[in-house]
């Protein structure tokens, strides 16, 4: 079974994002970038897949700038087989990704795709989904596990009030939510090995697809700051506070 | 031209993200209408018929739609979406999971997590963890939109919609529904809640919840978690607050031994009032704080239970 993973390269989840004053974006200058977490997971789940003899192969994808070679590498390092960069560097939107991803899958017709359930830049969480649905696959989103056996996956979902069990007919996509696993850490006879797999780079017009932003983003502004707080002395001052100050209790 | 809500349920009741998604939807066209999928769900169609601002309600009952399936929810949305302007659903669970598939086949790109709509073809959403709000605009002529239910106020009762039973979709063989579990609880539901008392990893273990379960149920409100406590096995995943769970906007937040990682206040900095118990002066949580305790939370939180008894 063929196992193909998406990966964005997206600001490292610990580093604070600057709105660029003119209100056009967010300043990524001299930021930390790394592999969307949600992604990483995605990468260990296929790897794990591969490890239990169920994948044959995994094979890595992205779409981004040339620097997102560095995140497939990485996805290498953690036990991909090979890699595929679509370069472009413009902005591209989950559509655009879904599209370019639904003309991969049908040149590489995995069995499994598996993503990251949202990238924590634009947190829209709309990738996997429109995928599954231009392929005409079944889904299971937000998985904390996952169980391939005799053609199907069953797949446990994180929903709003518990937990849910699915059971789908491979081909199938499967976003991942954060409880699926904890990924490894690349060592570094394994990120030297990376260098030498094989990683395919194409252009969205190689594959026939266009990866023009449908949604115009008009501005970018910070978030409305909180007035500055106090610190109380004790626990009487505070439910006294919150009674007749600010009057929530 | 109309916008077409669909509901969220569970065959019986219909949730108050549901109120929220109407109120925005109102907010993007003069006519709402909307959609109850479902199985055994007549009881869902009448609440809905009942919201102000609702001019009709569709109602599809039958087996397919028992589990609220993606797949077999995006198609009936899909043969429903020539005659509106808009769809519109909350940004929930079961939102977030058929929205992209109904907006990937009307080839249109869908606007995720909606604070507020500023004209009905441009939206404002928040985007890397609530740090930046961008506002976009959609050129598309069906706009898919999900809303994040803390930026619209519920909708009331006092409307008297008509209810059109309507023809349900193929269901989608490939999916079978196994099971679910679900955690159930007395207090409110998190992502409504007037008051969240939330814990971190601080609490030490699950067993020490009790002491945020008394002080919720003193103020009539719900318990929530830090990433790191749920991680911990502290509480269940679907207590969890922050960029990744639940995102809440109470009156009252009490952070109890919770840091305040950026992923964590991506889900309640909109609270109207925040409180923070840390023994940690430097947490970060007491930036966002409009009234902070350094304190041991073993000692503050049973003290204030007393306050308030």
């Amino acid at each position: 079974m063929k196992v193909l993973v998406a990966v964005k390269r997206v600001i490292d989840y610990n580093a604070k994002p600057r709105v660029r004053p003119d209100g056009s974006g967010i300043d990524l200058t001299n930021l930390k970038m790394s592999m969307n977490p949600f992604d990483e997971i995605a990468v260990e789940e296929a790897v794990r897949l591969k490890e239990a003899g169920i994948a044959s192969e995994v094979v890595v994808v992205s779409i981004g700038p040339a620097a997102a070679q560095e995140v497939l590498r990485t996805a290498l390092a953690l036990g991909g087989d090979r890699a595929i960069l679509l370069q472009d560097d413009a902005e591209v939107q989950p559509l655009a990704v879904a599209k370019a991803l639904t003309a991969l899958c049908k040149r590489e017709q995995p069995d499994l795709l598996i993503l990251g359930k949202q990238a924590i830049d634009d947190d829209a969480c709309q990738t996997g989904q429109m995928t599954a649905a231009l392929l005409d696959w079944p889904q299971a989103t937000f998985a904390s596990r996952v169980e391939i056996a005799a053609g199907r996956a069953q797949v446990t979902r994180e929903i709003d009030g518990g937990l849910e069990t699915l059971d789908l007919a491979l081909p199938a996509i499967v976003t991942t939510d954060l409880r699926l696993n904890t990924p490894r850490y690349a060592s570094l006879p394994n990120i030297m090995k990376a260098k030498k797999k094989p990683l395919e780079t194409l252009t969205a017009a190689e594959l026939g697809v266009d990866l023009a932003p449908r949604l115009k983003t008009l501005k970018v502004v910070e978030p409305p700051k909180r007035g500055g707080g106090v610190i109380v002395a004790d626990v009487a001052t505070l439910v006294d506070k919150l009674r007749n100050e600010a009057k929530v209790i | 031209m109309a916008v077409l809500v669909i509901a969220e349920h569970d065959n019986a009741t219909l949730k108050v993200a549901t109120r929220h998604a109407v109120t925005a939807g109102r907010e993007m066209a003069q006519e709402v209408h909307l959609l109850v999928a479902g199985q055994g769900c007549a009881a869902v169609a009448e609440q809905g018929a009942r919201l102000q601002g609702v001019s009709k309600v569709l109602l599809a009952d039958a087996a397919v739609h028992a589990h609220a399936s993606a797949e077999n929810l995006a198609a009936q949305v899909l043969a429903l979406a020539g005659q509106y302007t808009h769809l519109v659903a909350a940004a929930s669970a079961t939102g977030k999971g058929f929205m992209p598939r109904v907006a990937a086949l009307l080839d249109a790109a869908q606007v995720s997590d909606v604070l507020a709509v500023e004209t009905p073809d441009t939206f404002v959403r928040p985007i890397y963890a609530g740090n930046a709000l961008a506002t976009v605009q959609s050129p598309d002529p069906v706009k898919v939109v999900t809303v994040r239910t803390t930026g619209f106020d519920p909708a009331p009762d006092g409307g008297n919609a008509s209810v059109e039973a309507i023809e349900a979709v193929q269901g989608d063989a490939r999916v079978r529904f196994v099971g679910q579990e679900v955690t159930l609880s007395s207090r409110p539901e998190l992502a409504a809640a007037r008051v969240v008392v939330s814990g971190g990893r601080g609490m030490g273990n699950g067993g020490n919840f009790a002491l945020l379960e008394t002080l919720a149920d003193q103020l009539g409100g719900a318990v929530g978690a830090s990433r790191a406590a749920v991680d911990a096995g502290f509480m269940p995943n679907d207590y969890q607050v922050g960029q990744t769970g639940k995102i809440v906007a109470p009156e009252l937040y009490i952070a109890v031994g919770i840091s305040g990682a950026i992923q964590h206040l991506a889900g309640m900095k909109d609270s109207k009032v925040i409180v923070a118990i840390n023994k940690d002066p430097e947490a970060p949580i007491f930036q966002v704080a409009d009234y902070g305790l350094v304190a041991d939370l073993f000692e503050a939180v049973p003290q204030i239970s007393g306050n308030l008894g």
